[in-house]
């Protein structure tokens, strides 16, 4: 059993406002193997987004990172702890980027509207070619060139060698994604952090840009996480899937345990509410009772309780359930299954 | 692009012409003429002239007829290059002008350099520290910096100077260096004297340009585009200079055509309170005593002026930004 | 179940409050935040009181000179006598330096001239119409020999705090007032041209962009020097106010054009239209008020600027003449280094206008963040 690629153990982030303090990420625990595909679910505000940026420890004021441990294990080295890491300094700089790369939400405001997309990957290239590259002379200006061509043409890029000089509005959603992940891969990544990069295009785009990394997730052994609310991208790409509720786990497993057994109370109301075909006419679509809780007035207890079917009067009100096993790896933080293991709220 | 640029050339003859038209009206707009305004600093001081004298003057200058006439006549000289005869100093306007057009443009491109130099870094990191101590100790300052008029500020310094200093720093040059000849003495002597209005001149506009930075840097900063740099492992500095900053000096450098412009003007006020020979205070006194070519000439030059700076804007932002390069083509 | 309720409940109470209030509430609720911009606020609302009675804070008549006076330093306020609150100025003996022929100054601390709140001095007519004598500060003896120059005078022994007192109003009066022309002025022509387009957006456009092409300062110093010298200063703080004006509407008048563009698209607008909304309600009871608030902010923000403006023409002579007195003229007897030298106390006009141009720069600001909807 190979040692994981990123460990996220307990990690908290907080962001103190003027109103308050937000506890956006509250004790988030998760493992991603080599070549793994997880993906995180949940509602807007779950605080799925803050998890990965800190993953990649660039967490913005007032937001910080309070506690708990990344631990991210490189190729044959020892893991190391990225929250002890000064985040601007160049140890973190080395691996984001060249280890851990990040391909973000909306393609067409990520890139540089001022610069040349080729540029930008070309920027990617020459910045880690330490890391992707260590022996051999620096990168020439005409090589990265052609290493960037190369890399466009593997995302699938039609006329990659004039796209190159292509600015990126001027490309279609699809094309920009693909440059978007392009640049993400082209120093070789151990991780992979797909931040809903299917939200902003359409549905077809959206099959491309899927099957795309699949493909290359499958040769390159990249490990991904991958962040949506959308259930149907999750049963098609994740091996693991890990649910997320006001900044807590509520339960993660093998993506067939998940959909096929879901124990969690809130993942079951989840895959209730997806519209399907086989239900009968003329049927109200179920929903979930109550609405997301302002973030500064959080639910004392389990956060899901007020809105949950299934809430323990006096118990679900008064303690927060941690994550304990509710199956072979499946995890689910719910009083239902384990009545006395409560973390501390 | 180029397109519009030709239009906006092909414009600038009608738009001088309509000029022309509106600054001659201006200038012959106050009740009498050359004459009379010198008749009446005659009679105060004393001395008198014969009403036949007045006469003779009048007719020789053209000042008997109509003002279309004149306007005519301006027109046609200029149409030839011929700035026109002042009629106060008695010499060729375009020797007027010229003699202190080139210390206008040296205190404009003094002000210039000065007020990017401050204001570009101090908006950044302003921009990237904020509310820190720095950055409201440099608040402060931009706001009073805008709020002084640069007269005031000139006054201030000028007495501070010479209360404290004792040195007087009004004019260009010393007295010893007044008509000396050309050496590294005296440029050094000018450079003495020429710092205090440039810095006059700069500070209205560096507290302005730094708000502006500091504001537009601020928007940029929480772009995606800086996380997806910052994602990619780029130290801060750099990606910093790279990006939002250039983004954020894309309307700025739009402005540089107006500034140009806005400094002759500017420093009108600020020559006329230091003494310094400039284009200023001889357009003040053009228009006080209605020596109507000098200050029609005066005038055309500064909306000339004006014209190419916005055009020189339109064309530098247009350069800067991709956006609106390519979307024309 | 209680105890976890609550803080819910008060967030949703705060937010139905948000939601049912009106803009103009949410507007003040924001600017309220600004402490800087609120405490500037209060500070211009003290300085338009001035303006509304300057006889009553000024403590000589403004124009009265006394040669024998010139030049008097600013007399230092001392709070306590003694051990009782008795606030005083010492005073001033003055002797003719034989070699320069100027009036020397010197305080005598052992003369004591008190100074009285709400006391009595020359007269005057409040807002131009009731007769009284009642002055904010001033000299408490009654015989009216002991005179209080809280700023010192200038070369015409004029008191400088008295004549600062009456400038503001003139100053503070011009920057509202023309700010006011133009945004008459730009709403009017630019909504003209925004709203109805053709022809008139056409010629109002190519007029703008003429202004708009002109050099400022050197086309108003052409146009203040156009002014016959023989005119009423009334006259003449009228011209400069148009003048001011003229040049200044421009820029709102293509904003509010880009507005009114932009609005006649949008489907709140095409909605009311269909609803059968009269064209002059359209347009004042939904288009207008979306960008009002930022042309308040707009216009705070305008007045500095006018205010500058003034005070430099008037201190180049081309502006307010004297006798009208204005921030301007005071500041031109500041104008060469040899009185300066002499008397740096006549620099104070160009501390109040720093003071109100920074006021009105806070307080347009601060009005400009709230009214964005957008922000924060």
């Amino acid at each position: 059993m190979t040692a994981p690629v990123l460990e996220v153990k307990d990690l908290r982030v907080h962001f103190f406002l003027d109103e308050g303090v937000v506890r956006a990420v509250d004790g988030v625990s998760f493992d991603v193997g080599p070549g793994q595909v997880v993906g995180i679910v949940g509602e807007s505000g779950c605080g799925k987004s803050v998890t990965v940026r800190a993953i990649l420890q660039i967490v913005e004021p007032p937001g910080r990172i309070v506690g708990g441990r990344i631990l991210f294990t490189k190729d044959g080295a020892a893991a190391a702890d990225l929250t002890a890491l000064d985040a601007k300094g160049p140890v973190m700089r080395a691996i984001r980027g060249a280890e851990i790369a990040l391909i973000p939400q909306e393609p067409m405001a990520a890139f540089s509207p001022v610069h040349t997309v080729g540029a930008q990957v070309i920027e990617a290239l020459r910045l880690h070619q330490r890391q992707w590259r260590p022996e051999g002379a620096p990168l020439s200006r005409r090589e990265a060139r052609a290493l960037t061509i190369e890399l466009f043409r593997s995302v699938g890029i039609s006329m990659p060698a004039e796209r190159i000089d292509a600015y990126s509005w001027q490309l279609s959603g699809g094309l920009r994604q693909r440059a978007m992940i392009a640049m993400a891969l082209s120093c070789k990544p151990r991780l992979l952090i797909a931040d809903e990069p299917t939200t902003a295009i359409d549905v077809t785009t959206q099959a491309q840009v899927l099957n795309l990394l699949r493909d290359l997730q499958r040769r390159d052994g990249t490990a991904i996480v991958f962040i949506t609310h959308d259930l149907g991208v999750i049963a098609q790409m994740a091996h693991h899937v890990v649910v997320m509720y006001l900044g807590r786990v509520m339960e993660q497993g093998a993506v067939a345990d998940i959909f096929d057994a879901p124990k969690h109370p809130y993942t079951r109301a989840l895959l209730k509410s997806i519209p399907s075909v086989r239900a009968a006419p003329r049927t109200l679509l179920p929903t979930i009772a109550g609405s997301i809780p302002h973030p500064l007035g959080r639910p004392r207890g389990c956060p899901f309780h007020p809105r949950c079917p299934d809430a323990i009067p006096g118990i679900c009100a008064n303690r927060v359930p941690a994550l304990r096993p509710v199956g072979p790896g499946q995890h689910a933080s719910c009083f239902l299954y384990h009545r006395d293991e409560a973390d501390e709220p | 692009m180029t397109r519009y640029v030709l239009k906006r050339l092909l414009l600038l003859p009608v738009l001088l012409f309509l000029f022309s038209v509106t600054v001659f009206a201006i200038v012959q707009a106050p009740p009498g003429d050359f004459l009379t305004t010198y008749v009446a600093t005659l009679a105060s001081s004393g001395s008198s002239i014969s009403a036949e004298q007045v006469e003779a003057l009048r007719r020789e200058y053209g000042l008997d007829q109509p003002v279309w006439i004149q306007y005519v006549r301006w027109m046609e000289n200029l149409a030839k290059g011929n700035l026109g005869l002042s009629l106060e100093y008695q010499r060729p306007n375009a020797e007027l002008i010229g003699e202190r057009l080139v210390l206008t443009v040296v205190l404009a491109l003094f002000s210039f350099v000065f007020t990017w130099i401050v204001a570009v870094p101090a908006g950044i990191y302003s921009a990237m520290h904020p509310r820190s101590a720095l950055d409201y100790a440099l608040t402060v300052l931009n706001y009073v910096g805008v709020a002084t008029p640069n007269f005031m500020l000139a006054l201030v310094l000028m007495w501070s100077a010479f209360a404290y200093f004792g040195v007087s720093v009004t004019g260009l040059f010393s007295p010893d260096f007044v008509d000396a000849p050309w050496n590294l003495a005296r440029v050094v002597d000018l450079l003495k004297h020429l710092w205090l209005p440039a810095v006059v001149l700069g500070v209205a506009g560096t507290a302005r340009l730094t708000r502006v930075m500091r504001a537009n840097l601020l928007d940029e900063l929480h772009k995606p585009y800086v996380t997806t740099a910052r994602a990619k492992g780029l130290p801060e500095w750099r990606l910093v200079l790279r990006y939002p900053a250039r983004l954020a000096l894309n309307p700025l450098v739009s402005t540089i055509g107006w500034y140009l412009p806005a400094l002759f003007s500017g420093s009108l006020i600020v020559a006329t309170v230091m003494n310094l020979p400039n284009i200023g205070p001889l357009l003040l006194r053009a228009l006080v005593n209605q020596d109507m070519y000098l200050a029609g000439s005066i005038l055309l030059i500064y909306c000339f002026l004006t014209i190419v700076g916005t055009l020189i804007s339109d064309i530098l932002l247009a350069w800067l930004d991709p956006r609106i390069r390519l979307e024309e083509g | 179940m209680a105890a976890e309720a609550v803080p819910a409940v008060a967030v949703n109470v705060a937010e139905e409050r948000v939601s049912v209030a009106s803009n103009w509430r949410l507007v003040w609720w924001r600017f309220r935040k600004h402490r800087l911009a609120l405490l500037s606020a209060l500070v211009l609302i003290g300085l338009y009181l001035v303006v509304l009675c300057p006889e009553f804070f000024s403590t000589q008549d403004p124009e009265a000179t006394d040669a024998r006076l010139a030049f008097m330093p600013v007399q230092r306020v001392h709070l306590f006598d003694g051990a009782r609150l008795s606030p005083w100025v010492p005073g001033v003996v003055g002797k003719r330096n034989p070699m320069t022929l100027r009036m020397e100054w010197r305080a005598d601390e052992r003369r004591k001239i008190p100074v009285g709140f709400f006391t009595g001095g020359h007269a005057y007519r409040l807002l131009g119409v009731v007769p009284s004598r009642l002055h904010l500060v001033g000299a408490a003896s009654t015989d009216g020999r002991d005179q209080i120059h809280l700023l010192g005078t200038d070369r015409l022994g004029r008191d400088q705090w008295s004549r600062l007192v009456h400038g503001t109003r003139t100053s503070m009066t011009i920057g509202l007032v023309a700010v006011a022309f133009s945004v008459v002025l730009g709403v009017l022509l630019g909504g003209i041209s925004g709203y109805f387009g053709g022809l008139a957006d056409l010629v109002i456009q190519r007029a703008i962009e003429l202004l708009q092409s002109l050099p400022t300062i050197p086309i108003w110093l052409a146009l203040t020097a156009a002014l016959p010298r023989d005119w009423t200063p009334q006259q003449v703080f009228f011209a400069i106010t148009v003048i001011l004006s003229l040049v200044g509407w421009t820029t709102l008048g293509r904003e509010v054009r880009g507005r009114f563009l932009a609005l006649r698209e949008e489907d709140f607008v095409l909605a009311a239209e269909l609803a059968g909304a009269s064209r002059r309600r359209i347009i004042l009871r939904h288009m207008v008020p979306t960008f009002l608030s930022h042309i308040i902010a707009t216009s705070t923000l305008a007045i500095p600027v006018m205010i500058i403006n003034e005070t430099s023409l008037s201190f180049l002579g081309l502006g307010i003449r004297p006798p009208a007195i204005s921030w301007g003229v005071l500041l031109q007897e500041a104008q060469n280094l040899q009185t300066l030298a002499l008397a740096p106390w006549l620099l104070m006009p160009g501390l109040l206008v720093i003071l109100a141009v920074l006021a009105f720069n806070l307080v347009g600001d601060g009005l400009r963040d709230a009214a964005d909807p957008y922000s924060q």
